[in-house]
Protein backbone atom coordinates (compact mmCIF):
# COMPACT_ATOMS: atom_id res chain seq x y z
CA UNK A 1 0.00 0.00 0.00
CA UNK A 2 0.86 3.85 -0.49
CA UNK A 3 1.67 5.05 2.78
CA UNK A 4 -0.59 8.49 3.29
CA UNK A 5 0.85 10.76 5.65
CA UNK A 6 -2.45 11.98 6.78
CA UNK A 7 -3.18 8.20 8.34
CA UNK A 8 0.47 8.05 10.03
CA UNK A 9 -0.18 10.93 12.10
CA UNK A 10 -3.63 10.31 12.87
CA UNK A 11 -2.61 6.84 14.26
CA UNK A 12 0.11 7.72 16.22
CA UNK A 13 -0.58 11.14 17.62
CA UNK A 14 -3.95 9.32 19.12
CA UNK A 15 -1.84 6.84 20.02
CA UNK A 16 0.15 9.10 22.19
CA UNK A 17 -3.24 10.71 23.07
CA UNK A 18 -4.89 7.44 24.45
CA UNK A 19 -1.06 6.43 25.87
CA UNK A 20 -0.96 9.77 27.74
CA UNK A 21 -4.38 9.33 29.11
CA UNK A 22 -4.11 6.05 30.41
CA UNK A 23 -0.57 6.93 32.38
CA UNK A 24 -2.03 9.97 33.95
CA UNK A 25 -5.45 7.84 35.60
CA UNK A 26 -3.27 4.73 35.85
CA UNK A 27 -1.41 7.42 38.23
CA UNK A 28 -4.68 8.57 39.58
CA UNK A 29 -6.18 5.17 40.51
CA UNK A 30 -3.03 3.95 42.25
CA UNK A 31 -2.96 6.88 44.73
CA UNK A 32 -6.70 6.53 45.28
CA UNK A 33 -5.71 2.67 46.88
CA UNK A 34 -2.56 4.17 48.02
CA UNK A 35 0.18 2.74 45.73
CA UNK A 36 1.15 6.13 44.79
CA UNK A 37 1.40 9.30 46.21
CA UNK A 38 -1.48 11.55 45.32
CA UNK A 39 -1.08 14.55 42.39
CA UNK A 40 -1.56 18.23 42.11
CA UNK A 41 -5.13 17.92 40.73
CA UNK A 42 -5.17 20.57 38.02
CA UNK A 43 -1.68 20.78 37.61
CA UNK A 44 -1.08 17.36 37.30
CA UNK A 45 -4.44 15.37 35.83
CA UNK A 46 -5.94 18.31 34.89
CA UNK A 47 -2.95 19.69 32.61
CA UNK A 48 -1.94 16.42 31.44
CA UNK A 49 -5.27 15.60 29.97
CA UNK A 50 -5.32 18.76 27.96
CA UNK A 51 -1.39 17.49 26.98
CA UNK A 52 -3.69 14.67 25.63
CA UNK A 53 -6.13 16.33 23.80
CA UNK A 54 -3.35 18.70 21.95
CA UNK A 55 -2.16 15.45 20.18
CA UNK A 56 -5.99 13.74 19.73
CA UNK A 57 -6.87 17.38 18.34
CA UNK A 58 -3.80 17.26 15.99
CA UNK A 59 -4.58 13.77 15.18
CA UNK A 60 -7.76 13.90 14.16
CA UNK A 61 -6.88 17.59 12.09
CA UNK A 62 -4.51 14.95 10.28
CA UNK A 63 -7.11 12.40 9.31
CA UNK A 64 -9.07 14.94 7.39
CA UNK A 65 -6.40 15.47 5.18
CA UNK A 66 -7.28 12.20 4.00
CA UNK A 67 -11.09 12.89 2.90
CA UNK A 68 -11.65 13.52 -0.50
CA UNK A 69 -15.11 15.85 1.33
CA UNK A 70 -13.80 16.86 4.87
CA UNK A 71 -16.91 19.02 5.03
CA UNK A 72 -18.77 15.70 4.82
CA UNK A 73 -16.97 13.83 7.63
CA UNK A 74 -19.55 13.63 9.58
CA UNK A 75 -21.76 11.46 7.52
CA UNK A 76 -19.00 8.94 8.85
CA UNK A 77 -20.86 7.72 11.61
CA UNK A 78 -23.81 6.29 10.04
CA UNK A 79 -22.98 2.27 9.59
CA UNK A 80 -21.39 1.62 12.93
CA UNK A 81 -22.72 -1.80 12.91
CA UNK A 82 -20.57 -3.27 10.02
CA UNK A 83 -17.65 -0.61 9.36
CA UNK A 84 -14.73 -0.23 12.23
CA UNK A 85 -14.12 3.15 10.34
CA UNK A 86 -17.69 4.19 11.63
CA UNK A 87 -16.99 2.71 14.88
CA UNK A 88 -13.48 5.09 14.53
CA UNK A 89 -15.47 8.24 13.60
CA UNK A 90 -18.00 7.56 17.16
CA UNK A 91 -14.90 6.29 19.29
CA UNK A 92 -12.35 9.27 18.56
CA UNK A 93 -14.64 12.23 19.65
CA UNK A 94 -16.58 10.40 22.93
CA UNK A 95 -12.88 10.01 23.79
CA UNK A 96 -11.42 13.03 23.35
CA UNK A 97 -14.69 14.43 24.66
CA UNK A 98 -14.45 12.24 27.56
CA UNK A 99 -10.56 13.57 28.29
CA UNK A 100 -11.90 17.30 27.82
CA UNK A 101 -14.45 16.65 30.59
CA UNK A 102 -11.91 14.69 32.92
CA UNK A 103 -9.42 17.71 32.53
CA UNK A 104 -12.01 20.01 33.12
CA UNK A 105 -13.34 18.48 36.52
CA UNK A 106 -9.52 18.38 37.92
CA UNK A 107 -8.76 22.13 36.67
CA UNK A 108 -11.71 22.90 38.74
CA UNK A 109 -12.22 21.20 41.45
CA UNK A 110 -15.86 19.79 40.20
CA UNK A 111 -15.09 16.48 41.92
CA UNK A 112 -18.01 15.06 44.22
CA UNK A 113 -17.69 12.22 46.16
CA UNK A 114 -20.24 10.10 44.32
CA UNK A 115 -19.65 7.06 46.72
CA UNK A 116 -16.78 4.73 48.55
CA UNK A 117 -16.46 1.12 48.20
CA UNK A 118 -14.59 0.68 51.78
CA UNK A 119 -13.25 3.63 53.94
CA UNK A 120 -10.20 3.89 52.00
CA UNK A 121 -11.37 3.66 48.17
CA UNK A 122 -13.85 6.55 47.81
CA UNK A 123 -14.72 7.00 44.30
CA UNK A 124 -14.86 10.62 43.47
CA UNK A 125 -16.53 11.93 40.27
CA UNK A 126 -13.21 12.26 37.90
CA UNK A 127 -12.19 8.20 39.13
CA UNK A 128 -15.94 7.39 37.27
CA UNK A 129 -14.92 9.88 34.38
CA UNK A 130 -11.50 8.24 34.01
CA UNK A 131 -12.93 4.64 34.29
CA UNK A 132 -15.11 5.16 31.27
CA UNK A 133 -13.05 7.18 29.26
CA UNK A 134 -10.25 4.29 29.98
CA UNK A 135 -12.68 1.77 28.43
CA UNK A 136 -13.11 4.60 25.90
CA UNK A 137 -9.45 4.70 25.08
CA UNK A 138 -8.83 0.33 24.51
CA UNK A 139 -12.19 0.73 22.67
CA UNK A 140 -10.09 3.43 19.94
CA UNK A 141 -7.26 1.24 20.07
CA UNK A 142 -9.62 -1.51 18.60
CA UNK A 143 -11.59 0.51 16.68
CA UNK A 144 -8.14 1.75 14.71
CA UNK A 145 -5.95 -1.45 14.39
CA UNK A 146 -9.08 -3.18 13.33
CA UNK A 147 -9.71 -0.65 10.55
CA UNK A 148 -6.41 -2.74 9.03
CA UNK A 149 -6.64 -6.58 10.71
CA UNK A 150 -10.50 -6.79 9.48
CA UNK A 151 -9.43 -6.39 5.79
CA UNK A 152 -8.76 -10.31 5.42
CA UNK A 153 -6.73 -10.08 1.80
CA UNK A 154 -4.38 -7.60 3.27
CA UNK A 155 -2.39 -10.79 4.98
CA UNK A 156 0.46 -8.79 6.33
CA UNK A 157 -2.64 -6.98 8.46
CA UNK A 158 -5.04 -9.72 9.27
CA UNK A 159 -3.46 -10.52 12.19
CA UNK A 160 -4.75 -10.14 15.97
CA UNK A 161 -1.02 -9.01 16.05
CA UNK A 162 -1.92 -5.60 14.54
CA UNK A 163 -4.28 -4.65 17.36
CA UNK A 164 -1.95 -6.10 20.18
CA UNK A 165 0.89 -3.95 17.97
CA UNK A 166 -1.48 -0.90 18.09
CA UNK A 167 -1.86 -0.75 21.55
CA UNK A 168 1.43 -1.35 23.17
CA UNK A 169 3.10 1.53 20.76
CA UNK A 170 0.26 3.62 21.38
CA UNK A 171 0.57 3.17 25.56
CA UNK A 172 4.15 3.07 25.02
CA UNK A 173 4.83 6.31 23.66
CA UNK A 174 2.13 7.60 25.98
CA UNK A 175 4.04 6.63 28.89
CA UNK A 176 7.09 8.37 27.47
CA UNK A 177 5.56 11.08 27.68
CA UNK A 178 3.68 11.13 30.69
CA UNK A 179 7.27 10.30 31.78
CA UNK A 180 9.02 13.76 30.65
CA UNK A 181 5.53 15.33 31.63
CA UNK A 182 5.86 13.85 35.48
CA UNK A 183 9.63 15.39 34.79
CA UNK A 184 8.83 18.70 33.50
CA UNK A 185 6.38 19.35 37.07
CA UNK A 186 8.82 17.68 39.05
CA UNK A 187 6.21 14.60 39.90
CA UNK A 188 7.27 12.15 42.15
CA UNK A 189 5.90 9.59 39.98
CA UNK A 190 8.68 9.82 37.64
CA UNK A 191 10.49 6.19 38.41
CA UNK A 192 6.40 4.81 37.71
CA UNK A 193 6.09 6.01 34.51
CA UNK A 194 9.37 5.66 33.28
CA UNK A 195 9.55 2.26 34.29
CA UNK A 196 6.02 1.17 32.56
CA UNK A 197 7.14 3.04 29.27
CA UNK A 198 10.22 0.76 29.61
CA UNK A 199 8.37 -1.97 30.30
CA UNK A 200 5.82 -1.31 27.11
CA UNK A 201 8.32 -0.88 24.92
CA UNK A 202 10.06 -3.83 25.43
CA UNK A 203 6.90 -5.95 24.75
CA UNK A 204 5.99 -3.63 21.93
CA UNK A 205 9.88 -4.71 20.87
CA UNK A 206 8.34 -8.43 21.35
CA UNK A 207 4.98 -8.43 19.78
CA UNK A 208 6.11 -6.50 16.90
CA UNK A 209 9.08 -8.24 15.82
CA UNK A 210 6.74 -11.34 16.10
CA UNK A 211 4.45 -9.61 13.34
CA UNK A 212 7.62 -8.80 11.23
CA UNK A 213 8.27 -12.33 11.51
CA UNK A 214 4.88 -13.62 10.95
CA UNK A 215 4.80 -11.35 7.58
CA UNK A 216 8.20 -12.52 6.57
CA UNK A 217 6.92 -16.24 6.10
CA UNK A 218 3.44 -14.97 4.81
CA UNK A 219 2.01 -17.38 1.82
CA UNK A 220 0.01 -15.48 -0.68
CA UNK A 221 -3.60 -16.96 -0.88
CA UNK A 222 -3.79 -15.44 -4.25
CA UNK A 223 -1.66 -15.29 -7.42
CA UNK A 224 -1.69 -14.31 -10.96
CA UNK A 225 -3.63 -18.30 -11.54
CA UNK A 226 -6.40 -17.58 -9.46
CA UNK A 227 -6.42 -13.30 -10.68
CA UNK A 228 -7.42 -14.54 -14.36
CA UNK A 229 -8.44 -17.60 -13.30
CA UNK A 230 -5.99 -19.44 -15.87
CA UNK A 231 -4.27 -22.32 -14.43
CA UNK A 232 -0.83 -22.53 -16.04
CA UNK A 233 2.72 -22.18 -13.70
CA UNK A 234 3.88 -19.48 -16.42
CA UNK A 235 1.54 -16.38 -16.62
CA UNK A 236 3.12 -13.06 -17.51
CA UNK A 237 1.23 -9.54 -17.80
CA UNK A 238 1.97 -7.41 -21.19
CA UNK A 239 -0.32 -4.72 -20.11
CA UNK A 240 -1.82 -3.03 -17.67
CA UNK A 241 -4.78 -1.07 -20.45
CA UNK A 242 -3.12 2.25 -19.50
CA UNK A 243 0.21 3.68 -20.14
CA UNK A 244 0.34 6.73 -17.45
CA UNK A 245 -0.41 4.67 -14.44
CA UNK A 246 -3.44 4.74 -12.88
CA UNK A 247 -5.24 4.76 -9.39
CA UNK A 248 -4.40 1.24 -8.98
CA UNK A 249 -0.71 2.29 -9.54
CA UNK A 250 -0.74 5.10 -7.39
CA UNK A 251 -2.74 4.14 -4.37
CA UNK A 252 -1.48 0.23 -3.53
CA UNK A 253 2.25 0.40 -4.46
CA UNK A 254 4.37 2.10 -2.29
CA UNK A 255 6.99 3.30 -4.62
CA UNK A 256 10.43 3.97 -2.60
CA UNK A 257 13.33 1.85 -4.03
CA UNK A 258 13.51 -1.68 -2.08
CA UNK A 259 16.81 -0.24 0.17
CA UNK A 260 14.70 2.27 1.28
CA UNK A 261 11.90 0.15 1.87
CA UNK A 262 14.11 -2.46 3.76
CA UNK A 263 16.49 0.50 6.18
CA UNK A 264 12.76 1.78 7.37
CA UNK A 265 12.36 -1.60 9.09
CA UNK A 266 15.96 -0.80 10.68
CA UNK A 267 14.95 2.80 11.19
CA UNK A 268 11.54 2.25 13.38
CA UNK A 269 13.47 -0.88 15.27
CA UNK A 270 16.17 1.43 16.41
CA UNK A 271 14.27 4.46 17.13
CA UNK A 272 11.15 3.04 18.46
CA UNK A 273 12.84 0.36 20.92
CA UNK A 274 16.75 0.53 21.43
CA UNK A 275 16.89 4.57 21.61
CA UNK A 276 14.00 5.25 24.07
CA UNK A 277 14.72 2.26 26.23
CA UNK A 278 18.52 3.49 26.56
CA UNK A 279 17.48 7.19 27.12
CA UNK A 280 14.48 6.44 29.71
CA UNK A 281 17.22 4.11 31.70
CA UNK A 282 19.33 6.88 31.67
CA UNK A 283 16.42 9.16 32.72
CA UNK A 284 15.47 7.39 35.13
CA UNK A 285 19.48 7.15 36.66
CA UNK A 286 20.21 10.82 36.27
CA UNK A 287 17.05 12.19 36.81
CA UNK A 288 17.41 14.36 33.99
CA UNK A 289 13.82 15.87 32.01
CA UNK A 290 15.68 16.92 28.97
CA UNK A 291 16.59 12.77 28.56
CA UNK A 292 12.82 12.18 28.89
CA UNK A 293 11.89 14.59 26.67
CA UNK A 294 14.44 13.36 24.13
CA UNK A 295 13.02 9.16 24.50
CA UNK A 296 9.58 10.57 23.37
CA UNK A 297 10.35 12.68 20.51
CA UNK A 298 12.42 9.76 19.25
CA UNK A 299 10.01 7.29 19.53
CA UNK A 300 7.51 9.28 18.15
CA UNK A 301 10.03 9.79 15.09
CA UNK A 302 10.78 6.26 14.95
CA UNK A 303 6.84 5.48 15.01
CA UNK A 304 6.00 7.56 11.82
CA UNK A 305 8.54 4.91 10.65
CA UNK A 306 7.17 2.07 12.08
CA UNK A 307 3.43 3.55 10.75
CA UNK A 308 5.47 4.00 7.34
CA UNK A 309 6.70 0.55 7.18
CA UNK A 310 3.55 -1.08 8.41
CA UNK A 311 1.40 0.47 4.93
CA UNK A 312 4.48 -0.03 2.96
CA UNK A 313 4.43 -3.74 3.61
CA UNK A 314 0.69 -4.97 2.77
CA UNK A 315 0.93 -6.14 -0.17
CA UNK A 316 -2.23 -5.86 -1.90
CA UNK A 317 -3.85 -8.76 -4.41
CA UNK A 318 -4.77 -6.14 -6.83
CA UNK A 319 -1.29 -5.19 -7.40
CA UNK A 320 -1.39 -8.78 -9.72
CA UNK A 321 -3.14 -7.20 -12.05
CA UNK A 322 -0.34 -4.41 -12.24
CA UNK A 323 2.59 -6.19 -12.76
CA UNK A 324 3.67 -4.44 -16.14
CA UNK A 325 2.88 -1.34 -18.19
CA UNK B 1 -33.39 -12.66 -6.13
CA UNK B 2 -32.00 -11.43 -9.52
CA UNK B 3 -28.27 -10.75 -9.55
CA UNK B 4 -26.99 -8.43 -13.04
CA UNK B 5 -23.93 -9.11 -14.26
CA UNK B 6 -21.24 -9.67 -16.81
CA UNK B 7 -20.30 -12.56 -18.77
CA UNK B 8 -16.87 -12.42 -20.31
CA UNK B 9 -16.08 -14.59 -22.88
CA UNK B 10 -11.89 -14.47 -23.06
CA UNK B 11 -12.17 -17.36 -25.55
CA UNK B 12 -13.40 -14.48 -28.02
CA UNK B 13 -12.24 -11.11 -26.73
CA UNK B 14 -10.00 -10.28 -29.14
CA UNK B 15 -8.21 -7.09 -26.83
CA UNK B 16 -9.53 -3.87 -29.22
CA UNK B 17 -10.53 -2.02 -25.91
CA UNK B 18 -13.84 -0.95 -27.80
CA UNK B 19 -15.63 -1.44 -24.50
CA UNK B 20 -12.86 0.54 -22.79
CA UNK B 21 -13.25 3.69 -25.23
CA UNK B 22 -17.22 3.18 -24.94
CA UNK B 23 -17.39 2.65 -21.20
CA UNK B 24 -15.30 5.94 -20.78
CA UNK B 25 -17.80 8.12 -23.47
CA UNK B 26 -20.99 6.72 -22.06
CA UNK B 27 -20.20 7.39 -18.02
CA UNK B 28 -18.42 10.38 -18.73
CA UNK B 29 -21.36 12.12 -20.29
CA UNK B 30 -23.82 11.28 -17.46
CA UNK B 31 -25.49 12.92 -15.47
CA UNK B 32 -23.70 11.85 -12.53
CA UNK B 33 -20.55 13.76 -13.33
CA UNK B 34 -17.68 13.38 -15.88
CA UNK B 35 -14.78 10.55 -15.34
CA UNK B 36 -11.77 13.42 -15.31
CA UNK B 37 -8.47 12.96 -17.06
CA UNK B 38 -5.19 14.51 -16.47
CA UNK B 39 -2.23 14.70 -18.62
CA UNK B 40 -4.84 13.40 -22.19
CA UNK B 41 -2.91 14.21 -24.65
CA UNK B 42 0.54 14.41 -22.86
CA UNK B 43 3.18 12.65 -21.14
CA UNK B 44 1.74 9.92 -18.55
CA UNK B 45 -1.81 10.65 -19.18
CA UNK B 46 -4.26 9.13 -16.20
CA UNK B 47 -7.75 9.08 -15.70
CA UNK B 48 -10.76 7.52 -14.48
CA UNK B 49 -11.82 4.60 -15.97
CA UNK B 50 -14.63 2.18 -15.02
CA UNK B 51 -13.27 -0.68 -17.32
CA UNK B 52 -9.69 -1.74 -18.55
CA UNK B 53 -8.55 -4.33 -20.93
CA UNK B 54 -5.01 -6.27 -19.85
CA UNK B 55 -3.31 -8.64 -21.59
CA UNK B 56 -1.38 -11.67 -20.69
CA UNK B 57 1.04 -14.13 -21.88
CA UNK B 58 0.50 -17.48 -20.71
CA UNK B 59 2.76 -20.04 -21.32
CA UNK B 60 6.22 -20.30 -22.71
CA UNK B 61 7.69 -19.63 -26.39
CA UNK B 62 6.42 -21.70 -28.34
CA UNK B 63 3.33 -22.76 -26.60
CA UNK B 64 1.76 -19.11 -25.99
CA UNK B 65 -1.64 -18.09 -25.50
CA UNK B 66 -1.93 -14.24 -25.51
CA UNK B 67 -4.96 -13.76 -23.02
CA UNK B 68 -6.81 -10.11 -23.30
CA UNK B 69 -8.71 -9.83 -20.10
CA UNK B 70 -11.40 -6.93 -19.67
CA UNK B 71 -11.59 -5.82 -15.98
CA UNK B 72 -14.31 -3.88 -14.17
CA UNK B 73 -16.16 -4.11 -11.25
CA UNK B 74 -17.09 -7.41 -10.79
CA UNK B 75 -20.67 -6.93 -8.60
CA UNK B 76 -19.84 -9.46 -5.76
CA UNK B 77 -22.79 -10.89 -3.86
CA UNK B 78 -20.38 -10.68 -0.89
CA UNK B 79 -18.99 -7.08 -1.73
CA UNK B 80 -16.16 -6.57 0.61
CA UNK B 81 -16.52 -3.06 -0.29
CA UNK B 82 -19.79 -2.45 0.98
CA UNK B 83 -19.65 -3.18 5.09
CA UNK B 84 -16.27 -1.26 5.19
CA UNK B 85 -18.00 2.30 3.90
CA UNK B 86 -18.30 4.59 7.32
CA UNK B 87 -20.86 6.71 5.15
CA UNK B 88 -23.25 4.24 3.54
CA UNK B 89 -22.20 5.31 0.28
CA UNK B 90 -20.89 2.32 -1.06
CA UNK B 91 -24.30 -0.11 -0.77
CA UNK B 92 -25.51 -3.12 -3.11
CA UNK B 93 -29.14 -2.73 -4.75
CA UNK B 94 -31.42 -5.34 -3.17
CA UNK B 95 -33.66 -5.27 -6.59
CA UNK B 96 -31.16 -6.47 -9.10
CA UNK B 97 -27.46 -6.83 -7.41
CA UNK B 98 -25.54 -4.15 -8.57
CA UNK B 99 -23.28 -2.18 -6.84
CA UNK B 100 -22.72 1.33 -6.69
CA UNK B 101 -21.91 4.69 -4.60
CA UNK B 102 -24.05 7.35 -3.37
CA UNK B 103 -21.86 10.08 -5.06
CA UNK B 104 -23.58 12.50 -2.81
CA UNK B 105 -22.49 10.64 0.42
CA UNK B 106 -19.17 9.50 -0.36
CA UNK B 107 -16.45 11.19 1.68
CA UNK B 108 -13.55 10.34 -0.61
CA UNK B 109 -11.64 8.23 1.83
CA UNK B 110 -10.57 5.66 -0.07
CA UNK B 111 -11.26 2.74 2.05
CA UNK B 112 -13.32 0.73 -0.05
CA UNK B 113 -10.82 0.67 -2.07
CA UNK B 114 -8.69 -1.02 -0.18
CA UNK B 115 -11.64 -3.18 0.38
CA UNK B 116 -11.65 -4.75 -2.82
CA UNK B 117 -9.16 -7.78 -4.05
CA UNK B 118 -9.96 -6.70 -7.66
CA UNK B 119 -8.90 -2.78 -7.79
CA UNK B 120 -12.06 -2.25 -9.22
CA UNK B 121 -12.65 1.23 -7.25
CA UNK B 122 -10.88 4.70 -7.72
CA UNK B 123 -11.03 7.83 -6.92
CA UNK B 124 -12.29 10.66 -9.47
CA UNK B 125 -9.21 13.16 -8.62
CA UNK B 126 -11.62 16.01 -9.59
CA UNK B 127 -14.95 15.18 -8.30
CA UNK B 128 -13.24 13.68 -5.18
CA UNK B 129 -15.29 10.56 -5.24
CA UNK B 130 -15.14 6.90 -5.47
CA UNK B 131 -16.14 6.22 -8.76
CA UNK B 132 -16.68 2.44 -10.37
CA UNK B 133 -18.37 0.16 -12.81
CA UNK B 134 -22.69 1.03 -12.76
CA UNK B 135 -23.35 -1.88 -15.28
CA UNK B 136 -24.80 0.99 -16.82
CA UNK B 137 -27.45 1.90 -14.51
CA UNK B 138 -28.98 4.79 -16.23
CA UNK B 139 -29.52 3.13 -19.48
CA UNK B 140 -30.39 -0.67 -18.94
CA UNK B 141 -33.71 0.54 -17.50
CA UNK B 142 -33.93 3.68 -19.51
CA UNK B 143 -37.70 2.93 -21.47
CA UNK B 144 -36.59 5.38 -24.03
CA UNK B 145 -34.16 3.45 -25.52
CA UNK B 146 -34.95 0.89 -28.05
CA UNK B 147 -35.05 -2.65 -26.06
CA UNK B 148 -32.28 -3.83 -27.82
CA UNK B 149 -30.45 -0.97 -26.29
CA UNK B 150 -31.36 -1.28 -22.56
CA UNK B 151 -27.56 -2.85 -22.02
CA UNK B 152 -23.72 -1.38 -20.79
CA UNK B 153 -22.55 0.52 -23.08
CA UNK B 154 -19.41 -2.30 -23.21
CA UNK B 155 -21.88 -5.26 -24.09
CA UNK B 156 -22.74 -3.35 -26.95
CA UNK B 157 -19.88 -1.97 -28.01
CA UNK B 158 -18.49 -5.18 -28.32
CA UNK B 159 -17.25 -6.05 -31.92
CA UNK B 160 -16.83 -10.18 -31.28
CA UNK B 161 -19.98 -10.31 -28.60
CA UNK B 162 -17.82 -11.34 -25.85
CA UNK B 163 -19.69 -9.48 -23.39
CA UNK B 164 -22.74 -11.11 -22.20
CA UNK B 165 -25.17 -9.13 -19.92
CA UNK B 166 -28.12 -10.72 -17.78
CA UNK B 167 -29.36 -12.21 -14.52
CA UNK B 168 -26.99 -14.69 -13.42
CA UNK B 169 -29.25 -16.18 -10.81
CA UNK B 170 -31.83 -16.74 -13.64
CA UNK B 171 -31.17 -20.05 -14.66
CA UNK B 172 -32.99 -19.25 -18.55
CA UNK B 173 -31.21 -16.32 -18.76
CA UNK B 174 -28.03 -16.40 -21.48
CA UNK B 175 -25.84 -15.90 -19.10
CA UNK B 176 -26.27 -18.43 -16.78
CA UNK B 177 -26.43 -20.46 -19.85
CA UNK B 178 -23.04 -19.95 -21.33
CA UNK B 179 -21.58 -20.06 -17.75
CA UNK B 180 -22.95 -23.71 -17.32
CA UNK B 181 -22.20 -24.45 -20.63
CA UNK B 182 -18.36 -23.50 -21.15
CA UNK B 183 -17.47 -23.45 -17.78
CA UNK B 184 -17.81 -19.70 -16.42
CA UNK B 185 -15.69 -19.02 -13.45
CA UNK B 186 -15.28 -16.14 -10.63
CA UNK B 187 -12.00 -14.18 -10.08
CA UNK B 188 -9.80 -14.75 -6.68
CA UNK B 189 -12.90 -17.58 -5.28
CA UNK B 190 -10.24 -17.87 -2.46
CA UNK B 191 -12.04 -14.78 -0.85
CA UNK B 192 -15.32 -15.35 -0.71
CA UNK B 193 -16.93 -12.17 -2.19
CA UNK B 194 -18.85 -14.47 -4.89
CA UNK B 195 -18.51 -12.45 -7.74
CA UNK B 196 -21.37 -11.97 -10.05
CA UNK B 197 -19.57 -11.30 -12.98
CA UNK B 198 -17.95 -14.66 -14.60
CA UNK B 199 -15.32 -15.22 -17.50
CA UNK B 200 -15.62 -17.97 -19.77
CA UNK B 201 -12.23 -19.55 -20.46
CA UNK B 202 -10.10 -20.24 -23.67
CA UNK B 203 -11.33 -23.08 -25.10
CA UNK B 204 -10.48 -25.21 -28.28
CA UNK B 205 -13.13 -27.68 -30.17
CA UNK B 206 -11.83 -31.04 -30.46
CA UNK B 207 -13.46 -34.01 -31.10
CA UNK B 208 -11.47 -37.86 -30.64
CA UNK B 209 -11.54 -40.08 -33.46
CA UNK B 210 -10.15 -43.61 -33.17
CA UNK B 211 -7.99 -45.45 -35.58
CA UNK B 212 -10.79 -47.68 -36.69
CA UNK B 213 -13.03 -44.58 -37.34
CA UNK B 214 -10.85 -43.54 -40.09
CA UNK B 215 -11.67 -46.76 -42.34
CA UNK B 216 -15.42 -47.55 -42.89
CA UNK B 217 -16.31 -51.08 -41.78
CA UNK B 218 -19.20 -51.34 -43.63
CA UNK B 219 -17.92 -50.21 -47.22
CA UNK B 220 -19.47 -52.07 -49.94
CA UNK B 221 -16.06 -52.13 -51.61
CA UNK B 222 -15.30 -54.43 -49.57
CA UNK B 223 -17.84 -57.32 -50.78
CA UNK B 224 -16.75 -56.31 -54.32
CA UNK B 225 -13.16 -56.85 -53.74
CA UNK B 226 -14.07 -60.43 -52.90
CA UNK B 227 -14.33 -60.67 -56.96
CA UNK B 228 -11.66 -61.83 -59.02
CA UNK B 229 -9.49 -59.07 -59.75
CA UNK B 230 -5.73 -57.88 -60.06
CA UNK B 231 -3.46 -58.34 -57.22
CA UNK B 232 -1.43 -55.57 -56.18
CA UNK B 233 1.06 -55.28 -58.33
CA UNK B 234 -0.86 -56.15 -61.12
CA UNK B 235 -1.66 -54.27 -64.25
CA UNK B 236 -5.29 -53.17 -64.61
CA UNK B 237 -7.52 -52.76 -67.54
CA UNK B 238 -6.71 -48.89 -66.78
CA UNK B 239 -3.14 -49.19 -67.10
CA UNK B 240 -3.18 -51.33 -70.35
CA UNK B 241 -5.88 -48.98 -71.81
CA UNK B 242 -4.64 -45.43 -70.73
CA UNK B 243 -1.66 -45.24 -73.84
Amino acid sequence: MHPAFSVIFLTTLIGVGQGLFLALYTGQLYSVIKVLPVQDSPGFYGYGSLLALVFLVTGLIASFFHLGHPERAWRSAAKWKTSWLSREVIVLPSFMGMTFIYAMIHINGWNPVLFSLSEDFIVDLSLLVGAINTVLAFSLFICTAMIYACIKFLQEWATPLTVVNYTLLGMASGFALSTAFAAYVNSDLINFYGGWAIVLTVTAFITRCASLIRNNNIKYKSNLSSAIGIRHTKIQQKAQGSMGGSFNTREYFHGAKPAFFKSIKWIFLVLVFAVPVALLSGGLANNMFILFALAFVVQYVGLIAERWFFFAQANHPQNLYYQTI
Amino acid sequence: MKQLALVIDLNVCVGCHACVTSCKEWNTSGTAGFMSDYNPYDKDPTGTFFNRVQTFEVGEYPNTQTVHFPKSCLHCEEPPCVPVCPTGASYKREEDGIVLVDYDKCIGCKYCSWACPYGAREIDENQKVMKKCTLCVDRIYDETLPEAERKPACVLACPTSARLFGDVNDPESIVSEQIRDNGGYQLMPEWGTKPANHYLPRRKTNITIHHDELTRVDNPLNKERQLPGPGEDEQTLDDIMSW
